[in-house]
Order: structure tokens, then C-alpha cells, then sequence
């Protein structure tokens, strides 16, 4: 996808006067708000339960190497490939290597995000392979030509009227006439169109919500069974994950399943849960006959043993942009790349550019919600002005705010002289607009001004009346 | 600890300069409490708008001055939720590893408290006859919220309020889209979020909304002010020292 986050401002303007995204937000984001809160409610050990994911992930970052190369072993001995690619153009090449291989000709793809952090949709349509998507959000996006703007629910900026739309002039031409409004009716269309893709696909291509180093397996949850059967039909089967999915045990990832689901969709667990491992053996009645994993760094062992190792804890359960009031209001695609959301304004900047991006981590209000409900408790506050620090270091931040900083040190580390201009200012705000009680035009607060009325001071300081009082 | 404690009012930079009135109710309430109110000259600011842009030097040049100037105290006390967690959670982040701050920020911190957590959970405080007949919803501030748990201490103080009924709104725990600085760097977001609040707070039909912090105050009463609605809007502490029906709310035409 086409990378935006420099033009932040004038993509959030588009987002709020967008008036379909807008109902589409108002409408999607409620849900998963209320669905993960009754699901969580449900499991009294859940806070535990998050220490103990977080723990898990801790421990396989800080012996990642160790269990990265058991992973490979594991899936070696199955009779797979693990392949590294340390950047996105390595990882998009080792994909298209292994297509062309296998002289492909259709691929299917369930939900990844590994790929679309590659673009690896472009790529392989670009060598000429027909790429279809198969989780029902993605293959509506990949119809609208749009990148999703969410990590598990990709097409939630979209609403049903404009999916009947999209159904009807793609579908047109594959004998489906009557443009269908109702879901199941669309859904069932759907299934119809993709069932016979799957049926003749090459290459199935999948992420992983883990990959789990003892045993070799990569694992993924769908509501749609969809990534089973692009796992299984297929005659090669690829994963491509980031190199921090890895877990050490199956026993680990219980844990980790146990809070993925709840604060994701709220779900006790997802529709469909599968551990794959390896080729099809000798007796097995389906299964791929090559069994690929693309383990993607880019970016990553930077981050690893630094401040900001937190995030590789990340599961991408979308909570932290269910519980954004900023995600909320301007969408996914605003944030301009893969990743939106808390999680998003903390690793485009790392894995992307930090000047790029750099309003990503200012665009937050620090309410602190995302961490209050992240399943493996990152710190993404912290983390985001972690990284403004960051930006003030390397001079990212705007002139305006480091002079405005500067200026309020100099008053607030001189009280005689704040005193006097706090007086001052209270002064001048009531001569303007005393009567009213509020000024709706107040010079150089435009930005307060643009939709809000500024309220005028009670009279002179707190501190001015209190020392009258108290000296008189 | 003595059961008159000697409290420092950190009267925050917002009450200061907008809102005296919360001052001078915080420190009445305080004293209703049973506790030796100081203000102390020398406060000025907590540092948090250069802490939160990434200015961590200027953040500690002015957290070295308020640690210095509220040492000697039983207690700080501040009537905001986002400056007392600003001086309890996040001075010891900020003097972390740097010797002889570190732990005076640690003891600094553990003396600190917002207005409403303090008087009850510290003084075990209860209003006595002040009476606000109204329907008043309250938004929680985040970092009251979300950094020192302040959720329950305003309704139980308010409770005691009589004629006072509280009407939860939804999403009460959602930010106002404030932010400091955000609200004037982002301000198309922060006025999407606002409006959301104040759709909240319309839905209640209440005819006051309270909250424990100015900067969210301001903010929602600003919008309010500019959709032109009567909605009241005050903080806590005004109304717990009986000023509910005597003070203009903010924004309102004295």
C-alpha cells in the first residue's frame, strides 16, 4: 500500500468529512467495545491471565534467537522451509521465488498482515500471478482496491450499501445479475465466488497468529474457515510472519489464545483455531505438498532490547484501536500505512520513518485506554511519548512547539514573573470577553477556537486573590 | 501522621489562571477535612505539556522546582486528576536513574494525591449539608482514571450532596479529546471527540455535568458554549463546597 503517513492532517480532514466512514465508525466500533467488555467479565482470572501472556512474551523476546532457530529446526524436521528475509524486498522475493516454483497461476491469501506490511499483494500481481483474498473483509477491500484500515476487521470502514456496490459490478461478469442488500445474501455470494478459487488455487498464502518453536507449527485463527482452506488445498502452503510470533510451546499459546479472541471480538475463542504443521505426510488424506515459512524481520531486531521492546509483544487483536478515541474518529486509513491505532502510531514510526510519521505519536490524547485493555499490557502511552521524546531529540518536533516549550519553562521555572503574566493574561482575557463569558475568536488559539468557545477567566489568579486575602 | 496533616494546595496552572473559584473550594474542603492548608508561593506549572512533547530536560528543570517547593509537606494535593498523576506517577519515571532524584521523586510521588481520592480515601471526608438540587452527569478524566483510580471518590462525595442526582452518561469513561497540547495541535480530532462527549452528556438530559479536571472542562464547556447550550459545567469541587448554585458555571455569563 501506498505509504500516507506524512500527509496525517490532510488524510484525517478526508476521514472526518468522509460522511460513509463516518457511519460506518459510529456503527462498527461500539460492538467490539461492549462484546470484549461482557466476554472479559466472564473470566475472573483475566487480569492474571494478561500478566501471564505478558510474561510469555517477554521471556521469547529475550531468548527470541534461541527459539527462532528451534522453530526452524522443528520445521525442518517436518519436512518444510523456513526462510529469513530481512527486509520487506527480501520477503516479497522469497515469496515470488517460491510462486514461480511452483508455476502458479492463482494464489489465495488469507488475512495477514505480514503480507500487507510487504505489500505482497502488489508484487505478485505485478509477476503476473492472480491474487485472490479470501478472508470476506480483505477480498472486499481487494475489490475496492483499498488497504484495510483495520487489523482484524479490514472492510469496517466500509458499509453494507457500498459492499452491495462493489458485489454487484465484480460479480456481474461471474453470472451473479441482482445486486444483493441483505448480509447473509452477500456473504453467500461470496462463499460461491471464492469456493471456486480455492478449488483451483497453486499457492495458498497465510500469516500466523503464532508460530510455536517445539513443535514447528504455525497457527491461525478466522471466523470463516477460510485460512484452512487456503492452508490445505493449495499444493504449497506459505506463511509469512514477523519474526516475533513465535512462542516456545503449544502450552504457551493456550494462554495467549485465551486472551487473543476476548479482546479482539469478544469471542470466548474464534470459529476456527488451526495448528498446522509441516507438508502433507505420507497417509495424510489433504495438506499441502510444500509447506513454506517467510520469517520477516524488517525492522524488528532494531527495536529488540531497546525502549521500545514492548511493542514486539503486540498479537495485533485490534483492542488498542477498538478503544481509541482518535481510531474512533478518523478511521485506519488516516494513520496512512498497514498498522493503525495505538499499535500502528508506535510501529510505523520504527519500522517505517520516524519524520514520515511523525505525527502519529502526537496525534493521541494519552487517555491511556489502549493499555488499559491491551491483552499483553504494552505500555503504548509510554511508548508514544517515548517516542515524541525521540522526535524532540532529532529536532522532529515543529519549531511552534519547541519555542512555545521553551517559553513556558522560561515562566514556569521564574514564579515572580509567571505571576505576573498569568495576571496578565487573565486580565487582558477578561477585558475581551468578560460580558459574555467566553470568546468564540481569541488570537493565536485558533486551533482551540475552530469548533470551541474559549472560556474567560473567573477574575484575576487564584493566586493574586489568595495572596489579598491572606495578607490583608 | 498527625490528624491535622499539613496539606500543600497544588493549585494546578489551568485553576490559576481560569478558575480561581476551584481553589479557593478545594482549599475549603480541605479544611472541612481537618487538614493545614498551605499554597505555596513558588508553584508555577507540573511540567506535564513538556513532558508529554518529548522535552524531558524542561520537564525536569520545572519538576526539580515543584519537588523543592512541596517537600516539607504532609501532603500535596492537587483538585486535577492529570497534574496529581503527572507529580505521583510519572516525576519518579522521569528522574529514573539519576542519583538523588530518583529516590526523592519516589518520596516525593507517595505524597501526592487528586483532590477527591484524597479526602476520601486519606481523610475519610463526607460533605455535610450542602445542598445542589440538579441532575449532573460526570465525566472521568483519563488520567485520574486510568492513573490513580479515581472513579468512585467524586460520586461518593457528590452522593452526599443532597438534592444532587447523578445521571450516568455513556461512555463516561471516554476522553474529551483535551489532550493538552493535542487539543490545539490536532484540533479537527479533538473538536470529533468533544462533540461525541457533549452528544453523551445531551443524552443524559442532565442540567450539569461535573468532572475533577479543568483542562476537560474547559474543553467541554467550550463546546457547549459554541453549540449554544445552557448545560452547566463545573468541577467537583465547587459543588462540594456549596458553590453549585451561587458560582456561574465555565463559560457562563456572570
Amino acid at each position: 500500500m501506498q505509504f500516507t503517513s506524512v500527509d496525517f492532517q490532510r488524510n484525517v480532514s478526508k476521514a472526518l468529512n468522509d460522511p460513509f466512514l463516518q457511519q460506518a465508525l459510529q456503527r462498527g466500533m461500539h460492538g467490539f467495545v461492549g462484546k470484549r467488555a461482557d466476554a472479559v467479565s466472564a473470566v475472573p482470572e483475566f487480569e492474571q491471565l494478561r500478566d501471564e501472556a505478558r510474561d510469555i512474551k517477554n521471556h521469547t523476546l529475550t531468548y527470541l534467537d534461541y527459539y527462532l532457530e528451534k522453530f526452524e529446526a522443528s520445521v525442518t524436521r517436518l519436512g518444510g522451509h523456513v526462510h529469513w528475509a530481512s527486509d520487506a524486498r527480501e520477503a516479497r522475493e522469497l515469496v515470488l521465488e517460491i510462486c514461480r516454483k511452483a508455476k502458479a497461476k492463482t494464489i489465495t491469501k488469507g488475512k495477514s498482515m505480514a503480507g500487507e506490511e510487504i505489500d505482497l499483494n502488489e508484487a505478485l500481481e505485478a509477476a503476473g500471478h492472480e491474487v485472490v483474498e479470501t478472508d470476506l473483509g480483505e477480498y472486499i477491500i481487494q475489490l475496492a482496491k483499498e488497504p484495510p484500515s483495520h487489523i482484524i476487521a479490514p472492510a469496517v470502514h466500509k458499509t453494507r450499501d457500498q459492499v452491495s456496490d462493489l458485489f454487484h459490478e465484480h460479480h456481474r461478469a461471474l453470472g451473479f445479475e441482482q445486486r444483493l442488500t441483505e448480509v447473509p445474501a452477500l456473504v453467500d455470494e461470496a462463499r460461491q465466488v471464492l469456493r471456486r478459487k480455492f478449488l483451483s488455487a497453486d499457492v495458498g498464502i497465510t500469516g500466523a497468529n503464532f508460530l510455536i518453536a517445539e513443535t514447528g507449527s504455525n497457527v491461525i485463527v478466522t471466523n470463516e474457515g477460510n485460512g484452512d482452506l487456503t492452508s490445505t488445498l493449495p499444493r504449497v502452503h506459505v506463511v509469512t510472519a514477523g519474526i516475533e510470533k513465535v512462542l516456545p510451546t503449544l502450552e504457551d499459546m493456550t494462554v495467549l489464545m485465551r486472551v487473543l479472541a476476548r479482546s479482539a471480538t469478544g469471542q470466548e475463542a474464534s470459529t476456527y483455531t488451526t495448528v498446522f504443521s509441516g507438508p502433507r505426510r505420507a497417509g495424510d488424506r489433504d495438506g499441502p505438498e510444500e509447506y513454506h515459512v517467510v520469517l520477516i524481520d524488517s525492522g524488528r531486531t532494531a527495536i529488540l532490547g531497546g525502549e521500545f521492546q514492548d511493542i514486539l509483544r503486540c498479537i495485533r487483536c485490534g483492542a488498542c484501536l477498538n478503544h481509541c478515541p482518535v481510531w474512533g474518529s478518523v478511521g485506519g486509513h488516516a494513520y496512512g500505512w498497514c498498522y493503525s491505532g495505538p499499535m500502528g502510531a508506535v510501529l510505523t514510526p520504527l519500522l517505517k520513518d520516524l519524520e514520515a510519521a511523525k505525527h502519529l505519536p502526537n496525534a493521541c490524547t494519552l487517555n491511556g485506554r489502549c493499555e488499559q485493555n491491551c491483552p499483553v499490557r504494552i505500555p503504548l502511552p509510554a511508548l508514544l511519548r517515548k517516542l515524541r521524546h525521540r522526535q524532540y531529540e532529532a529536532r522532529l518536533t515543529s519549531a511552534m512547539t519547541r519555542y512555545g516549550l521553551r517559553l513556558w519553562t522560561f515562566l514556569a521555572t521564574r514564579p515572580a514573573l509567571y505571576r505576573l503574566a498569568f495576571a496578565a493574561v487573565a486580565r487582558s482575557l477578561r477585558v475581551l470577553g468578560g460580558r459574555r463569558g467566553a470568546l468564540s475568536r481569541v488570537p493565536f488559539a485558533g486551533g482551540w477556537t475552530a469548533g470551541r468557545d474559549l472560556p474567560v477567566p473567573q477574575g484575576t489568579t487564584f493566586q493574586s486573590q489568595w495572596r489579598a486575602r491572606n495578607e490583608s | 501522621m498527625s490528624e491535622n496533616p499539613n496539606v500543600a494546595l497544588f493549585v494546578t496552572c489551568l485553576v490559576d489562571l481560569m478558575r480561581p473559584g476551584v481553589g479557593f473550594a478545594s482549599v475549603q474542603l480541605l479544611e472541612q477535612a481537618g487538614c493545614r492548608v498551605t499554597v505555596p508561593r513558588e508553584q508555577t506549572c507540573c511540567g506535564q505539556p513538556a513532558f508529554n512533547n518529548g522535552d524531558d530536560d524542561d520537564a525536569r528543570a520545572i519538576a526539580r522546582r515543584v519537588i523543592a517547593a512541596f517537600e516539607p509537606f504532609d501532603h500535596v494535593v492537587a483538585p486535577s486528576g492529570s497534574c496529581a498523576g503527572m507529580l505521583k506517577k510519572h516525576y519518579p519515571e522521569l528522574f529514573a536513574g539519576e542519583a538523588g532524584w530518583e529516590e526523592r521523586a519516589q518520596a516525593f510521588a507517595a505524597r501526592c494525591h487528586e483532590l477527591t481520592s484524597f479526602l476520601v480515601d486519606v481523610m475519610s471526608f463526607e460533605p455535610r449539608a450542602i445542598e445542589y438540587k440538579t441532575t449532573a452527569t460526570y465525566h472521568d478524566s483519563c488520567s485520574g482514571l486510568r492513573e490513580l483510580g479515581v472513579k468512585r471518590q467524586p460520586r461518593q462525595l457528590l452522593d452526599a450532596v443532597s438534592g444532587l442526582q447523578i445521571v450516568e452518561m455513556q461512555d463516561a469513561e471516554v476522553c474529551c479529546g483535551f489532550g493538552g497540547t493535542f487539543c490545539v495541535k490536532y484540533p479537527d480530532i479533538s473538536i470529533k471527540i468533544v462533540s461525541d462527549k457533549v452528544a453523551n452528556i445531551e443524552r443524559t438530559a442532565a442540567v450539569t455535568v461535573l468532572g475533577g479536571d479543568l483542562g476537560c472542562l474547559l474543553n467541554i464547556a467550550g463546546r457547549l458554549k459554541r453549540l449554544k447550550r445552557n448545560t452547566k459545567v463545573m468541577h467537583v469541587a465547587e459543588v462540594l463546597a456549596g458553590r453549585g448554585d451561587s458560582a456561574p458555571g465555565i463559560a457562563e455569563q456572570e
